[in-house]
């Protein structure tokens, strides 16, 4: 198997407020362009990490404003294989449990008129592999991931 | 500062709200605010002016979701209109196409209201 080679390029620590929105908006479209990415990519990434911020303050923290944020970014380096942008979200608020969740069917959401929900399938639709990582009582990480095209 | 506006204008019966600016959670609650004092007032013919609309996320389009019934219900519709590639692209890839009308111009989305096929001046 080739060698694995990943470093955290990049890290930003914020509260639970959506007025930061923006500015992890802007860390993470600069650390995107910064990898190669063209401006279409630079936007799927930038919205997939603003749901999945999103999801943490209004899910995991309830709107409480002193929730910790943590958001890391590496990139993997494989011979024989695509650059992967990773973005790894970290808070230590209420699990959100994967295993429960499945994906809206769009005609049926659309047909019953539902709200909510919209930013689960978003993130998997613009990043290539998003991924919950859950030790139960510590802390919950999301990771999304994106190759940069040949 | 508040880095997100909406704008109202009336055009006949309709009310075109301009967009400009970043929607997103932060921001989501003013253009919620502004559906629900039109709908109060009894508008329910909306066009949604996107063209000075830099941004959009889910929760731009949970407010879209959220009043489509009420509106329907009476009589009325919410149409978008002059999307920029970036934000029609997001409305595109959760299917919003089969729920709301998007024209590439607001003349179309507030003539397709008042029943006139030709452009309105």
């Amino acid at each position: 198997m080739a060698p694995t080679n990943e470093h955290t390029t990049r890290s930003l620590r914020v509260n639970s407020r959506t007025e930061l929105l923006g500015d992890i908006r802007s860390f993470v479209a600069d650390a995107a362009r910064g990898f190669g990415f063209d401006e279409s990519d630079v936007g799927k990434i930038e919205l997939a990490i603003d749901e999945a911020c999103t999801n943490i303050i209004k899910h995991a923290y309830r709107y409480n404003p002193e929730g910790v944020i943590e958001i890391r970014i590496s990139e993997t380096r494989e011979r024989g294989s695509a650059p992967k942008f990773v973005v790894e979200i970290v808070d230590s608020g209420i699990t959100f449990d994967s295993s429960k969740y499945s994906t809206p069917d769009m005609k049926e959401y659309f047909r019953k008129l539902r709200h909510g929900g919209l930013g689960i399938v978003l993130m998997k639709k613009l990043m290539d592999e998003v991924e919950y990582l859950q030790t139960p009582g510590q802390r919950n990480t999301i990771r999304l991931s994106k190759y940069l095209p040949a | 500062m508040s880095d997100f506006s909406v704008g109202v204008r009336h055009r006949e019966s309709v009310a075109v709200f301009d967009l400009k600016g970043y929607l997103d959670a932060h921001t989501a609650p003013e253009l919620e605010r502004t559906f629900q004092s039109n709908i109060d007032e009894g508008r329910f013919n909306i066009v949604v002016n996107f063209r000075e609309l830099s941004y959009i996320s889910s929760a731009g389009l949970g407010v879209l979701m959220q009043f489509i019934e009420d509106v329907r219900r009476n009589q009325g519709d919410i149409k978008l209109s002059n999307m920029s590639p970036r934000v029609f692209n997001v409305f595109d890839l959760l299917g919003f196409p089969m729920l709301y009308e998007i024209f590439p111009d607001e003349d179309e989305a507030v003539g397709k209201f008042l029943n006139k096929s030709e452009k309105l001046s």
